[in-house]
């Protein structure tokens, strides 16, 4: 695959926080890259990260308490590092954000045509009336029934579903290189996570836009991305494409989270499948690898600290931070015939 | 490289170098050994919520030392009784208008002719009139005194009433909901359409005249219950319908329903699973409650709908300390003085008990 | 939005009445002594006391004695036994100073309160913040009268740069001197407010601010300002709004009371305090009545303002 100019490219970002109990190390070396209408899927438990390295992206972390390191850049500005002002341009304009409950995220006492109104107008100098008809369009594009009449609606008169679909056209409605979407259907019925899903591939196809997707459920990712960067303890500890990640993972966490999802064509467990323990306090993590106190197959060199790098010469861009060789990993993470996990089905958890 | 025994791993601190040969062996561990012990670097830890509330608090040492200060002034109150017999030698509703005292070797009038008491005397009269006389003769310091006493007396218990009683109601009005509901809500709803000054002086002009009398029992019009009850009546509409929101908002918790399942009667789910979660919030508007009785009696008793004279209280001295404003300023600046000190450490102090208990966090730590 | 208005006034109406026979209850019937006799007040000859007593219906049943209050409160034919004032009189004499000095207070502690609110929320957590936060603390704990005693006094009467109490009205002094002898009541019953309402508003727009629909508006892209006003400004102050209603009316209801009589306003407040001293009855029922009235009616108009502006509302 020829590497052409990403459209995002991520180096060595990192987040502290300071907090009344210590320096919280939310993101912890984190790189990755997003070629123009990519979709990256990042996956991750809570407190991996995964939601402060989205909205670091939109400079919404920022604060008197935090500390950035690295550098994310978009094209040519580096959102780390940008003024106010240059975010400001690029916010709504070349990446937008949708975040995970439509209920509270667009305000109740503005109609949802003047939300997106507004945003139209931020970046383009467009007539009320103009930006209106566009405003319309977008909501019949993204499937809201009526839209010319519910343009002049309140939030509080839609349901979860059509709020995020509200969402959707708003970040959408200045035709972004690059969505950011954080958890967009955590928040919603199963059955509405289809639709809304449906919604997204559609964007990709569309407008070629590039998507950041960061959600907990692999089952999501499997449907609509290219790429996935598995995070966890504020780091990256898996990145690949698809089918790299799904049926040749590397890293005994991603085997944990494979390893966790009930499948419909297996035997029904005899205990729900989980990784053993909790993850560590982003105060004071382990040394080397994060992963280590619940890693059954740690080893001696696994307080060294691990790079992200690929170590599989025929997957290039397949990086991983375990140290463990790649013939053992291939062998120990099937616990049984055909199936991936962490550990044995039915151990003591 | 040898086996390592799995206690080794379980320190924080780098192990000393061994190989790093990767195509060591690698041991087999028995997962659930990396469980029992706290691991390589701690697993995010948990701690119940009155806990880190006690912690933030004790972490807030300005509140912590108003919270000092109104303990202070309430131990100053009560040693009422230990001045008055030990220094002062009098009582606080004793009137000394005809008398004299010597005060380094002259001879004085307690109250002059002309009707001006006589002032602060400090350490020169051993203990008697410390701040002067007011215009019956009486000892201001042993008024003071016992004012705060009785200020403060008034103000706990009219608190306790109210938190008792909004609690109560709250919660049979939350749980209950439907008609029982309705009926409390519309109570509500009725005295709250009454400005509490008013309402206060309402009760206190109908009751202080001829006492309560409920059959059951009855107070006497000038007893210091009357104000208790008064402030302490007025005070449920602020508190019952947060415990009643809050009610019914935890009825819908699955712990409930959980209580109900196994059988609990509504009683014993109301006060046993319920109760305890509302203990925050009371314990919130509490300080506050404290400081808005101890107001509202000084408001009441300055009109003179509150306590009734010759029994001292804050509020009453201020009454009549302002008609002598221009030739005994301090009988109306001390009283004020002692009773926005109370108002405000319990204020300062409430604040901190609510930043304790319902923290903002101050980093938002998404996924 | 209508059927929204009619509701509230219908509940108004209910609760007006509610209200009248509760007033009735706590001086009619609650008090332990012969309400002839309370409502006679003192120096009054007992053949005064028995027509009071057939007058008012205490020889009665209940229903009847309701009637007869009542109709005495509303037709202002209620009189003071022992001075034969016309209480319904007296209250309109001193209403518009009441007014004069509640309305002014009322717009002092709004402009003050908001400033200050925003002003410590923008500068949270640095020392100008807690400094605002003491002093506004302070005077919420200072109690009305006393201070208002106390700048009356020393600002008033020794330092004379104000008056030393009493109400001017228009014809009297012009519009100057009544601005003159209301400033520093205007002041002191707005501390008590002026407190409570930069914190209200402080920790109203510290709320908003980490609203998610914010975080929303700053990802479009909007600018800072605009942010902080149609977002921020717009949704955080709808509270304060119905909140300087409510203590609006409370302010007439309750501070006023204390503020006037210290300062020698001759409004409704004073005449109730004297009332009360002087245990006359049939005054602090009316006021009593007409107070309560007045905050009811007022509240409802609030309520359907605050329902103009958060359409939220509207669907209770």
């Amino acid at each position: 695959m020829t590497q052409s100019q990403p459209l995002l490219d991520v180096q060595h970002l990192k987040v502290d926080f300071r907090t009344e109990d210590g320096v919280v190390h939310a993101v912890d070396d984190v790189s990755f890259q997003v070629q123009p209408g990519e979709v990256l899927a990042v996956v991750g438990e809570s407190g991996s990260g995964k939601s402060v390295t989205a909205m670091t992206l939109m400079g919404l972390t920022r604060s008197p308490n935090a500390k950035f390191g690295g550098s994310a850049k978009l094209r040519d500005l580096d959102l780390v590092g940008a003024t106010d002002e240059q975010l400001r341009k690029v916010r709504g304009k070349e990446i937008a954000m949708i975040f995970q409950d439509p209920m509270t995220s667009l305000n109740p006492v503005h109609r949802i045509g003047a939300q997106i109104v507004e945003q139209i107008q931020a970046h383009e100098d467009v007539s009320d009336a103009e930006a209106r008809d566009r405003v319309v369009k977008l909501l019949e594009r993204v499937g809201i029934p009526r839209a010319a009449e519910r343009v002049d609606s309140y939030p509080h008169e839609f349901s979860g579903g059509m709020r995020q679909r509200v969402m959707i056209a708003m970040a959408m409605s200045n035709d972004p290189s690059l969505l950011i979407a954080d958890e967009p259907t955590t928040a919603l019925d199963v059955t509405i996570q289809a639709q809304i899903l449906h919604e997204m591939r559609d964007l990709r196809e569309r407008s070629n836009t590039a998507i950041i997707l960061v959600t907990h459920d692999l089952g999501v990712v499997a449907d609509i991305a290219d790429r996935i960067a598995v995070m966890y303890s504020g780091r990256i500890v898996e990145t690949g494409t698809l089918d790299e990640i799904f049926y040749d993972p590397q890293h005994p966490y991603t085997w944990g989270l494979l390893g966790s999802i009930t499948r419909i064509d297996r035997e029904r467990p005899k205990r729900l499948p989980s990784i053993p323990g909790s993850p560590p306090s982003l105060l004071a993590a382990p040394e080397g690898c994060h992963f280590r106190p619940r890693c059954r197959h740690e080893f001696g060199d696994c307080v060294k600290y691990p790079q992200l790098e690929g170590r599989i010469p025929e997957s290039p861009g397949h990086d991983d931070r375990c140290w463990l060789p790649v013939e053992e990993k291939r062998k120990r993470r099937e616990i049984a015939p055909g199936q991936i996990g962490l550990e044995m089905e039915g151990a003591t958890a | 490289m040898a086996a390592l025994p799995a206690g080794s791993l379980f320190f924080e601190k780098p192990l000393m170098a061994t190989s790093s040969d990767p195509a060591t062996t690698i041991p087999d561990q028995d997962p659930s050994e990396i469980l029992t012990e706290p691991g390589g670097g701690k697993p995010a830890a948990g701690t119940g919520p009155w806990r880190l509330a006690g912690r933030r608090l004790r972490r807030n040492k300005v509140a912590l030392a108003f919270g000092a200060l109104f303990v202070l002034l309430v131990l100053v109150a009560l040693s009422a009784p230990l001045f008055a017999n030990h220094v002062a030698d009098t009582g606080p509703n004793t009137n000394h208008l005809s008398d004299v005292i010597t005060i380094d070797g002259e001879q004085k009038n307690v109250v002059e002719f002309d009707g001006v008491p006589i002032g602060p005397q400090g350490l020169a009269a051993d203990g008697r009139f410390v701040l002067g006389a007011d215009r019956n003769g009486r000892d201001v310091m042993v008024r003071l005194l016992y004012g705060a006493r009785n200020s403060l007396f008034i103000g706990i218990t009219a608190s306790i009433i109210t938190a008792v009683l909004a609690v109560f109601l709250g919660l049979l009005a939350g749980y209950f909901r439907g008609w029982v509901d309705a009926v409390i809500s519309r109570g509500l709803d009725i005295l709250w359409a009454f400005p509490v000054l008013l309402l206060g002086i309402a009760l206190g002009v109908s009751l202080s005249l001829g006492g309560l009398d409920l059959g059951i029992f009855s107070i006497e019009g000038n007893s210091l219950w009357i104000p208790t009850l008064i402030i302490g009546l007025v005070g449920i509409v602020y508190l019952a319908r947060p415990i009643r929101g809050q009610v019914l908002s935890l009825r819908e918790k699955e712990f409930v329903e959980a209580a109900r399942a196994q059988g609990a009667s509504d009683w014993r789910i109301m006060f046993k699973e319920l109760l305890p979660n509302l203990l925050s919030t009371i314990l919130v508007f509490f300080p506050v409650l404290v400081a808005n009785a101890v107001s509202l009696e000084a408001a009441l008793s300055f009109l003179g709908a509150g306590v009734q004279p010759p029994e001292p209280s804050w509020g009453t001295m201020l009454g009549e300390g302002i008609d002598l404003l221009i030739s005994a300023p301090h009988l109306t600046i001390v009283p004020g003085a002692m009773l926005t000190l109370t108002v405000l450490s319990l204020n300062v102090f409430g604040d901190g008990v609510r930043d304790a208990l319902d923290p903002r966090a101050k980093v938002r730590l998404e996924h | 939005m209508v059927t929204f208005v009619i509701r509230r006034l219908v509940a108004m109406v209910f609760v007006l009445f509610m209200v009248s026979v509760l007033t009735f209850l706590i001086f009619n019937v609650i008090p332990n002594s012969d309400p002839a006799v309370q409502m006679a007040g003192k120096n009054v000859t007992p053949q005064v006391v028995e027509q009071i007593r057939k007058e008012w219906g205490f020889d009665q049943n209940i229903v009847v004695q309701y009637g007869k209050t009542m109709q005495k409160v509303f037709t202002g034919e209620l009189i003071s036994y022992n001075n034969r004032v016309n209480v319904v009189e007296e209250i309109k004499r001193g209403a518009p100073r009441t007014f004069s000095l509640a309305i002014g207070a009322a717009l002092t502690w709004l402009v003050i309160g908001v400033a200050l609110g925003l002003f410590t929320a923008v500068r949270a957590g640095k020392w100008s913040d807690s400094l605002v936060t003491v002093l506004a603390l302070i005077g919420i704990s200072m109690p009305v009268f006393w201070l208002g005693a106390l700048a009356s006094y020393y600002l008033g009467y020794k330092a004379g740069i104000f008056p030393n109490g009493g109400y001017e009205t228009f014809s009297e002094g012009g519009i100057g001197g009544w601005v003159q002898h209301l400033i520093l009541p205007w002041v002191v019953l707005a501390t008590l407010f002026i407190g409570v309402y930069s914190r209200v508003v402080r920790s109203s727009v510290l709320d908003t601010i980490n609203d998610d629909y914010v975080r929303t508006a700053r990802a479009k892209g909007l600018s800072e300002r605009r942010v902080l006003v149609k977002h921020v400004l717009r949704n955080s102050l709808i509270p304060v709004v119905t909140l300087w209603g409510l203590d609006f009316s409370l302010a007439i209801g309750g501070g006023a009371i204390l503020t006037e009589t210290v300062f020698d306003l001759q409004g409704i407040g004073q005449y109730l305090a004297e009332s009360i001293r002087r245990l006359d009855v049939p005054p602090v029922l009316a006021i009593t009545l007409f107070g309560a009235f007045f905050i009811v009616i007022f509240n409802t108009l609030i309520d359907i303002v605050y329902a103009f502006l958060d359409p939220r509302i509207r669907l209770q």
